[in-house]
């Protein structure tokens, strides 16, 4: 036991050391796949490396972090730094939507899908300035936890299950659906067989260490793939434009776009804002947009998956500065995106509308070949690839003689840029890390809720520790199994379900949360009533627009359907707090001390541990 | 907890909510009030790129990281000040 201590302590104060060799070896390690490549070695074996060896590395370290403590389990023992703690977060909110969909987005609507890139990132903000310092004080092991103590019993928590359990549900389908999807094309296996090859890839992380095992591969995971989103990008720029940063380099892109789109009559511009489909300003595009973005955020700060993630840092001081890391992370890869559908646009402008069918670029030749991503058709057959139209039907970009689907715009660069198969393979493996990253914590955070919040705070609080991490086991299991199963059926497309995902739980949690910290006046009733009224706008909205054909109220699309949920949500809470009468004094200096991040926390209520 | 007195206790929550309700403001700026200009801020060029476009995909997000740094450090300033540090 004082071994394994020892152990651990080391291998926090050597975390450098061993992700820096971990990097080496990864770096290495493609290098050899890049000279098999050259002696002769077939793609398909290469890809087979890449998939098989990066889970292996994965599965690895969740059984060298296997656990039978629950801080570690729930917490990861709290000893994750603040940097580390920060590339977690990042693998953790990255997810299959960001890393393929949403360069694809940015290349088929412009300016109108950079809200995915504003409002997936300034959530951060809230974050940081609202609620992870205090959640970090507050020091237990799940969101519902907080919501329990501050309003005063399991009706409480139970709504925050509820919440938690619709988002983080809908949004783990989605990323097993991206898991099959990348598993299944690179493994050359069914797509239905493929989501439960990737089942084990989730599990293997996750199950023996819980949040200490799933910490420490996803900062392994991060590593690899913003590798893999960046190799391709850098390459072509230094190629082509002679400049290593594609982020700076992409300016005169976009100028030369501007030139072709003239020349060849598109209507829709790409970097013209807030336009429709006839390339004119549009109010209602522009109220959309708005939406979006306040949605995306206000539920960046309310995924239960990722306020966990600042329940790991030694101290409410590293909370603070890992959500600055969290940020800086997912930075590097949200302002490169909208560098890659500028260099695929101009490739596509320039290279391949108005060539010769007979001549087209190889890239294009290779994926017109697989499935549906990528279809050619001469309407006129004049042999030449004629653009006569811009219509954007949900992932497809239809330009008349060509259609491209937005997930080939990442997955096809290496091959845009001309580099090997190697870095195909790359991409893929990196494309993995960002699927598995985000459904292991996703998992983490759904069973986390059900057996410590549900099964020990409710059913059985007797139960001991051991019984405890078999039940949490037994359900991480279970969730899985469910979530793969629904994946199976081929749901709506993964942007989409992400985004309800976040609106669930903006209009659920959010109100709370904020509330809950700021102002001490909040009530037990007042919260409840607020988190569950918003919650249930918000699903109505989403069920009736969605299924039962109810037309759209105010022309705002349901994948922002909090933005009705939130404004409910903070005035019943704020309205009936006031009626009602305020939290006892115990309550208050409960909310004190965890505005302070010295001393103990005082518990209102029933005793804690 | 027990050695701070209700007054700087409340003193030390109003410094906090200072800095709160300005990183906020920042952040209502760079998420929204910066945007709904696009239209016009297109008609200018900042480092080759259309400004307005330039701000949604690289300006907001620089600010963003900065915001979060700076509240990271603004508010382990306050709490030094207040001697409630950790450790």
């Amino acid at each position: 036991m004082a071994q394994e201590k020892a152990a651990a302590t080391g291998f926090v104060a050597n975390l450098g050391k061993i992700y820096g060799i971990y990097t080496g070896s990864f770096i290495g390690f493609v290098l050899i796949l890049a000279v098999l490549e050259q002696m002769g070695v077939p793609n398909k074996i290469i890809g087979y490396c890449f998939v098989f060896l990066t889970i292996g590395v994965y599965a690895y370290i969740g059984w060298l972090s296997r656990t039978m403590e629950l801080s570690e389990y729930y917490v990861a023992g709290r000893v994750v730094p603040a940097f580390y703690n920060g590339m977690a977060t990042g693998a953790d909110w990255m997810s299959a939507a960001s890393f393929i969909s949403m360069a694809g987005g940015l290349f088929i609507a412009g300016y109108n899908a950079i809200g995915y890139v504003l409002g997936w990132t300034g959530g951060y903000v809230l974050v940081g300035v609202l609620l992870a310092p205090y959640l970090r004080k507050f020091g237990q092991f799940t969101v519902p936890d907080f919501l329990g103590v501050r309003y005063e019993g399991n009706t409480a928590r139970v709504c925050g299950v509820v919440v938690l359990f619709c988002a983080s549900f809908t949004y783990i389908v989605a990323q097993t659906f991206g898991i099959g999807i990348i598993t299944s094309r690179f493994l050359g296996i069914p797509f239905e067989l493929a989501i439960f090859a990737g089942l084990v890839g989730i599990l293997v992380c996750s199950m023996l260490g819980g949040m200490r095992a799933v910490t420490w591969t996803q900062v392994a995971q991060y590593i690899i793939l913003i590798i893999a989103y960046l190799t391709p990008l850098v390459w072509l720029s230094t190629k082509f434009y002679g400049n290593p940063f594609p982020e700076l380099a992409y300016g005169q892109v976009l100028d030369q776009i501007g030139v072709l789109e003239k020349k060849l009559g598109i209507i829709r511009q790409h970097a013209a804002p807030y336009v429709d489909a006839t390339g004119k300003f549009s109010w209602n595009e522009f109220h959309n947009f708005w939406a979006l973005v306040l949605c995306l955020m206000v539920g960046t700060a309310s995924l239960p998956h990722i306020l966990m993630r600042y329940f790991t840092t030694p101290n409410v001081r590293q909370a603070r500065q890992s959500v600055g890391w969290s940020i800086f992370f997912i930075f590097l890869l949200y302002f490169t995106a909208p560098a890659y559908a500028a260099f695929a646009k101009l490739e596509v402008y320039q290279s391949v509308i108005g060539a010769q069918i007979s001549t087209l670029p190889a890239w294009v030749q290779n994926w017109s070949q697989v499935g549906g991503l990528l279809t050619i058709a001469d309407a006129n057959g004049n042999g030449i690839v004629d653009l006569t139209k811009y219509v954007i039907t949900g992932p497809v970009l239809d330009l008349g003689d060509i259609k491209i689907h937005q997930d080939i715009i990442v997955l096809s660069m290496p091959e845009v840029a001309g580099l090997p198969y190697v870095v195909s393979g790359l991409v893929a493996a990196g494309g993995l890390a960002a699927a598995l990253s985000t459904a292991d914590g996703l998992l983490l955070a759904i069973a986390n809720a059900l057996s410590h919040d549900i099964y020990y705070k409710i059913l059985d609080p007797k139960a001991s520790t051991r019984r405890r991490l078999v039940v949490a086991r037994t359900l991480l299991v279970v969730v899985a199994l469910i979530a793969a199963a629904v994946a199976g059926t081929r749901p709506a497309g993964i942007i989409q379900m992400v985004a309800w995902a976040f609106s669930l739980a903006a209009a659920g949690l959010f109100a709370p949360l904020v509330l809950g910290i700021w102002w001490k006046r909040t009530t037990s009733i007042g919260a409840i009533v607020g988190m569950m009224a918003g919650f249930a706008v918000c699903l109505f909205y989403l069920i009736a627009t969605q299924y039962f054909g109810m037309p759209l109220w105010f022309g705002i699309r349901n994948i922002s359907c909090a933005l009705f949920g939130m404004p409910v949500a903070f005035i019943l809470t704020w309205a009936i707090s006031l009626m009602t009468a305020p939290p006892s004094k115990e309550m208050q200096e409960f909310v004190d001390s965890i505005r302070v991040p010295k001393g103990d926390v005082a518990w209102a209520g029933k005793a804690h541990e | 907890m027990a050695e701070m007195t209700p007054e700087r206790r409340d003193a030390y929550w109003r410094k906090t909510s200072r800095l709160m309700w300005i990183i906020m403001v920042l952040w209502a700026f760079f998420s929204f009030g910066v945007h709904l200009f696009a239209v016009q801020l297109n008609e200018f060029k900042f480092l080759g790129f259309p400004f307005g476009f330039y701000m949604a995909a690289q300006g907001s997000l620089i600010a963003f990281v900065v915001l979060c740094f700076w509240n990271a450090i603004g508010q382990n300033k306050i709490d030094e000040e207040f001697g409630v540090r950790e450790d």
